[in-house]
């Protein structure tokens, strides 16, 4: 009797040892199943930029550092340099972040904040569908309507006020008084529309949807226990947010925003329409240029040798433009957060 | 019950491979996009014919010619001729298949389609960004009846603003390749290539970019495809050919290019049919090049190709003439003819 009793505790025992065993197994296989999915992504961007790096040793081993510094691009005579596209990629980007940055912020906050109800769907809907247009479409609206749009309007403006060779031939005093700023300004080709400064404000249409639309989910994060305390306390809408709502999701904000400057990096169609595609070096906004991604979309097709192989390293580039970039924020993100002591 | 069930499929299998062995070829073909549209208007009339399909991807003559080289694919396009020795190495034969011209159009107030007068030399000086004004002495001198027009612009409007393909491509190809010969200083600077570092101007994507491109500018100078400038009706110039005659863009002086560019002594046809010599000839006049095995990996499929370039050569012409091409002269189509008895 005794014994039996026993041995029914010593069964239990063990079928809870086997249970826990297969707990345990299945936690272990669990775990190798999400490390494999992480591991996927790491392994898909190493491969990418380790075969664009293979594909391109050929223009990196002939051209050097060269590569980076040479403002040439002459397939027929098979040679080759990386500043002009990558110069045009950071500078359209970063127009892009500029204006795109406050107006998502804007749209965010209106949403969040101050919009009415019924508003609120419909216009949230309404950004959502906007990031779904193809970029083929913004290149082609950018061609046949922006840049015109540019060309009577803004550019001839922007050149009257700030360069040295205004259309209406008088020089500003601004320009008189401070004369490096006509550098930014100056155009050899004063009608025409495409160029840095249009596709700049085209990507920034483009990536508006995708930045409001992060900064617009966390912002709905924020407790409303938070902002009612400071409401309650005497505070006006503005204080509410950019004292409690921003520093509250502000790591989340600069995600978003990196989300949509890798996006106007990337940026091709688009850009390949409304940047000019010329290989000649300038500071100028209203000059055209190209972009790695424009490049490569235009000479990829035809491209034989030499000129695969640079294109390939310039895919490469942009591999390394884009992690210095994503380099640099996460280095401001902790600069802020040990300013606070955190 | 298994068993037939596994004897039912195997019947619907046998019965599907029987079918596709009475029914039609389909053969595959890769490269150039200048002869993508009349490729695809001659195929679907070919298939309706003959229910042959085929399939051809404007993917790029580089591309096409890398896939032929491949094998992948039953025959390539390629905007350039492939060198006697590449063809050789590969075990591959070319021969050419449309004519198309290319076009220098102009956006310039006051001045008509077809006024303005250009030579060879000109054009290439403006295109290396030496003549930058459109009331330049060389271009007055070819245009004495447009001397108002022209010295009337004044300041910007008179500048001139050259507008090239961006993309790689065979209208750059034989634009630059004709500027090279009319050009010493082109061919030593520039030299030709499906893409170039231009030493002037900005550039358009495609026929569709170019085009506009030179729309919105005002004294913008660009080259499309003769179709997309008529389409678009953007104005064009008249060119000088080699005989010294003014000739205008049409059919006529597009075939007549390539009834008398010297094919006869072009091995394997390698022969850019730009500065053609005839009197009546349009300067800048393109082909694309047919690429196919000499030997073929699968005669089966390389028959249904010739047959169906035979079809098109002999009897596609009204489909070129709707798309602004010009099928090849009935002499060139004899020579390509014989030509194929090289292939096996």
């Amino acid at each position: 009797m005794h014994a039996t009793a026993s041995n029914v505790v010593s069964a239990e025992q063990s079928a809870e040892a086997a249970r826990n065993a297969k707990d345990s197994r299945n936690d272990v296989l669990f775990g190798w199943i999400l490390k494999a999915c992480a591991l996927l992504v790491l392994l898909a961007l190493v491969g990418a930029a380790a075969s664009t790096l293979w594909l391109g040793q050929d223009a990196f081993r002939t051209f050097g550092w060269g590569f980076l510094t040479s403002a040439t691009w002459d397939p027929s005579n098979d040679q080759y340099g990386a500043l002009v596209p990558v110069m045009g990629t950071v500078g359209t980007a970063m127009i892009a972040l500029v204006v795109a940055v406050p107006i998502s912020f804007g749209i965010a906050l209106f949403l969040t904040e101050i919009a009415p109800q019924w508003l609120r769907g419909p216009v949230s809907s309404a950004i959502e569908l906007l990031a779904g247009i193809p970029s083929i479409i913004y290149g082609m609206w950018g061609l046949f309507i922006f840049a015109p749009f540019v060309a009577e309007h803004i550019k001839p403006w922007l050149m009257n006020n700030f360069s040295a060779d205004p259309p209406d031939g008088k020089v500003s005093l601004l320009v008189v008084k401070l004369p490096w700023i006509a550098k930014f300004f100056s155009s050899e080709y004063a009608f025409f529309g495409a160029g840095v400064l249009t596709a700049g404000l085209v990507l920034a249409v483009m990536i508006i949807p995708f930045i409001s639309s992060v900064m617009r989910e966390v912002f709905q994060t924020v407790p409303t226990r938070l902002k009612e305390s400071a409401y309650a306390l005497g505070s006006s809408t503005w204080e509410v947010v950019w004292d409690i709502v921003v520093p509250y999701t502000r790591t989340a904000v600069i995600g978003g925003v990196f989300l949509g400057l890798g996006r106007a990096l990337g940026e091709t169609m688009a850009v390949a329409f409304v940047l000019g595609n010329t290989f000649k070096f300038s500071w100028s906004f209203l000059e055209t240029g190209s972009s790695i991604a424009s490049t490569i979309a235009n000479q990829f097709g035809e491209a034989q040798g030499l000129q695969k192989s640079a294109l390939m390293a310039l895919a490469f580039l942009l591999f390394v433009v884009t992690f210095i970039v994503l380099l640099i924020a996460r280095l401001m993100l902790r600069r802020m957060a040990t300013k606070e002591g955190r | 019950m298994f068993t037939r069930k596994l004897r039912i499929a195997a019947l619907v299998a046998a019965s599907l491979f029987g079918m596709s062995a009475v029914q039609a070829t389909d053969i595959t073909g890769a490269g150039s996009s200048f002869v993508y549209p009349v490729i695809s208007k001659w195929s679907a009339a070919y298939a309706e014919k003959t229910g042959n399909k085929l399939n051809y991807q404007s993917v790029g003559s580089g591309a096409g010619i890398a896939q032929i080289k491949e094998g992948t694919i039953d025959f390539g396009a390629s905007d350039a001729p492939m060198s006697a020795e590449d063809l050789q190495k590969f075990g591959l034969g070319q021969f050419p298949s449309v004519v198309g011209g290319i076009v220098p159009v102009i956006n310039l107030k006051g001045v008509d389609a077809g006024k303005l007068k250009l030579t060879g030399p000109v054009l290439a000086k403006i295109f290396l960004g030496e003549i930058k004004e459109w009331n330049n002495a060389e271009i007055l001198a070819l245009n004495p009846e447009l001397k108002t027009a022209l010295t009337g612009l004044e300041g910007k409007a008179a500048q001139i603003t050259v507008v090239h393909r961006s993309d790689g491509s065979g209208t750059s190809f034989n634009f630059t390749n004709y500027l090279s010969k009319v050009s010493p200083e082109w061919a030593s600077k520039v030299k030709f290539g499906t893409a170039v570092e231009w030493p002037a101007g900005v550039g358009g994507k495609g026929n569709e970019g170019v085009s506009q491109y030179v729309r919105q500018i005002p004294g913008s100078i660009g080259y499309v495809e003769y179709a997309y400038a008529e389409k678009n009706k953007i104005s064009w110039a008249q060119m000088q050919n080699a005989a010294g005659q003014w000739v205008e863009p049409n059919a006529d002086a597009f075939a007549a290019a390539a009834a008398t560019a010297d094919w006869k002594s072009a091995k394997d046809f390698n022969l850019i049919m730009t500065n053609a010599p005839g009197a009546k000839a349009w300067p800048i006049t393109a082909t694309t090049w047919i690429i196919m095995y000499k030997k073929s990996k699968n005669p089966e499929h390389t028959k249904v190709a010739f047959d169906f370039f035979k079809w098109s050569l002999e009897n596609g012409q009204s489909q070129a003439a709707s798309l602004s091409y010009v099928a090849l002269p009935p002499e060139l189509v004899k020579q390509i003819e014989a030509y194929w008895a090289e292939f096996k």
